[in-house]
């Protein structure tokens, strides 16, 4: 075995480790976390009470898009906001302000994996978890769904794309707190500006022409509209592939980016506390 | 008023200019007050903190570059942070460190369990962390950071908040662990007996200096200003204030603080002067050595 292929095994080695004991860990909690994702829906529900109801009194749809296909889109939704659950800014300004990232600096093996992998763990819980939610509200709005075998391999791609968008995305963001340890105000206007541009306040092609242009620039919509689309609209394949496509490139360049900052921000880190 | 609109910045060193050099299979002792630079020391020699100026080398690597080879070969354990899963078994977090340090399963288990035992954790390492006690949690996290055999150890108030039972066990397996695979140890501790049980040698610093480095024992021939004279008189209620202030009087027994230069000159007069049963020259306890050392000001 060469040692390429010894560091591609350690590392899966690792990644399954680290998920399984956080799927253990996530397990112990799970009326808790239960509760969380069930507290979670109150979002889409409203949005979702919403626009069907401008839907039936515009005669059954919305520029096109039916009371059915919104209660699919916000169905979806709701797997793909818990997708997007990752280690937030304010959790860099834990890990910074408490020291706490000083067990991560100590062992061999760059930080970012353990968020990865741990929040990945995390996620195959979440989804296990979501499947009765979703049984339960495709009960109650009766969603419209005409989906092909490309559509959901293709979903089931662009989730952990999404999965990943976010963590690099949010990461970098939190490399921030090494030069200041009040990152709420950035996060904040991140969080609003991500509210209207991802598709996650309104689907996307509810809003203006200029704004559409502007998310198809930004992170938010590959990592949200995208993939509930993948499952909800019709795109062909190539769209698919396209766009899981865009999902790749994003995820690189936020990596690089990542990669770059954090160069220069653990220099700053004061390890304070213990 | 004016701080709320201009602040004010003042630099200030926790470490200072300081150098020492440690042989492999040394244990050394790294003592200070709080605030000293003890554990910044140590924050640096892992590979936590970037220092500003000058250089450190462990291993033959620079600690700041915190290269996958070098923090494979080390450790550091701090007293009072827990770096194992809080929720799970901590035999569950050996599994993590298992793939993290990417150690052969065979040789890991074999580790693992030798270390268990040596502790006596084999109960405790398959209860979940949060339902140990202080003293429990650090046995097991102690086997945890010695999983992947490092060379150097740094141990960061190691036995702080334990009971006196429980130190003298996490000195003993340190001890062992050092003998056995000739590992390098620093460690800081409050506890004099810590440092009294593993380190022959020690390193005082103060202020972010350093003040003494060298064998335990002379750390009073530095330091000390008085011996304690304990004198036993066949005249049991003599007056002895001539010869210095009593410190005490049990059952016959005097205890008079001389000045250290002041000893020979004491003791003989004493002697020649007075009916002697018994006389001894104690030097004073390590504790109040290490606090005049501490009491002293900053160095030039």
């Amino acid at each position: 075995m060469n040692a390429e292929a010894g560091a591609v095994r350690s590392y899966l080695d690792y990644y399954l480790t680290r998920a399984r004991v956080q799927i253990q860990s996530n397990f112990q909690y799970r009326v808790a976390t239960y509760m969380w994702m069930i507290g979670m829906l109150a979002e889409p529900v409203v949005y979702l009470v919403v626009w069907t109801t401008i839907s039936e009194q515009q005669g059954g749809d919305v520029q096109g898009i039916t009371t059915g296909q919104f209660a699919a889109y916000y169905i979806v939704w709701t797997l793909v906001r818990n997708m997007n659950i990752v280690f937030t800014p304010y959790g860099w300004e834990w890990r910074i302000r408490e020291g706490q990232l000083s067990a991560s600096l100590l062992r061999p093996l760059h930080p970012i994996h353990e968020d990865i992998a741990g929040f990945a763990g995390w996620k195959v819980v979440t989804i296990i978890l979501w499947l009765p939610i979703a049984a339960v509200l495709w009960l109650a709005f009766d969603p419209e769904f005409d989906v092909r075998t490309a559509e959901i391999a293709a979903f089931c791609a662009a989730i952990w794309g999404a999965y990943l968008i976010r963590t690099m995305f949010l990461t970098s963001l939190g490399m921030v707190t090494f030069w200041t340890t009040r990152v709420s105000a950035l996060f904040e206007l991140m969080v609003g500006l991500e509210l209207l541009l991802s598709g996650r306040l309104v689907p996307l092609p509810l809003m203006p022409d200029w704004a559409e242009e502007i998310a198809n620039v930004l992170p938010f919509k590959w990592s949200f509209y995208f993939p509930i689309e993948t499952l909800v609209g019709d795109m062909s394949n190539r769209e698919l592939l396209e766009g899981l496509g865009m999902q790749l490139l994003w995820i690189v360049a936020l990596t690089g980016l990542f990669l770059v900052v954090w160069r220069f921000a653990v220099k700053r880190y004061s390890a304070v506390g213990n | 008023m004016k701080s709320l609109i201009r602040r004010r910045h003042r630099q200030v060193r926790a470490v200072d200019d300081i150098a020492f050099e440690i042989d492999q299979g040394e244990v050394v002792g790294f003592l200070g007050p709080n605030g000293a630079g003890k554990t910044t020391t140590l924050k640096m020699l892992s590979g936590l903190l970037y220092p500003t100026s000058g250089e450190a080398r462990v291993l033959g690597h620079v600690p700041s570059k915190r290269e996958r080879d070098y923090l494979r070969r080390i450790t550091l354990v701090m007293g009072n942070r827990n770096q194992l899963q809080w929720d799970l078994p901590a035999l569950d977090s050996y599994e993590l460190n298992r793939a993290i340090y990417r150690l052969p399963r065979g040789d890991f288990t074999q580790l693992r369990d030798e270390l268990i035992e040596l502790l006596d954790v084999g109960d405790l390492v398959r209860k979940p962390l949060r339902n140990l006690s202080l003293g429990e949690r650090m046995k097991v996290e102690i086997v945890g950071s010695l999983l992947h055999r490092p060379q150097v150890l740094f141990l960061d108030e190691p036995t702080i908040g334990l009971d006196v039972t429980m130190q003298k066990r996490i000195r003993t397996f340190v001890a062992e662990y050092n003998r056995r695979f000739d590992a390098t140890v620093l460690l800081t501790s409050h506890y004099m007996a810590d440092v009294e049980a593993l380190c022959r040698r020690v390193i005082v610093i103060h202020h972010g200096k350093i003040l003494f480095d060298g064998p335990l024992a002379r750390l009073g021939d530095q330091f000390e200003a008085f011996k304690t004279l304990s004198v036993e008189l066949e005249d049991t209620g003599a007056d002895l204030s001539g010869y210095g202030d009593v410190l005490e009087r049990e059952d016959g027994r005097v205890k008079l603080p001389v000045r250290k230069e002041e000893t020979a000159r004491v003791t003989a007069r004493l002697l020649a002067e007075r009916d002697v049963a018994d006389l001894t020259v104690e030097d004073p306890p390590i504790e109040d050595v290490i606090e005049l050392v501490f009491a002293q000001e900053r160095p030039e």
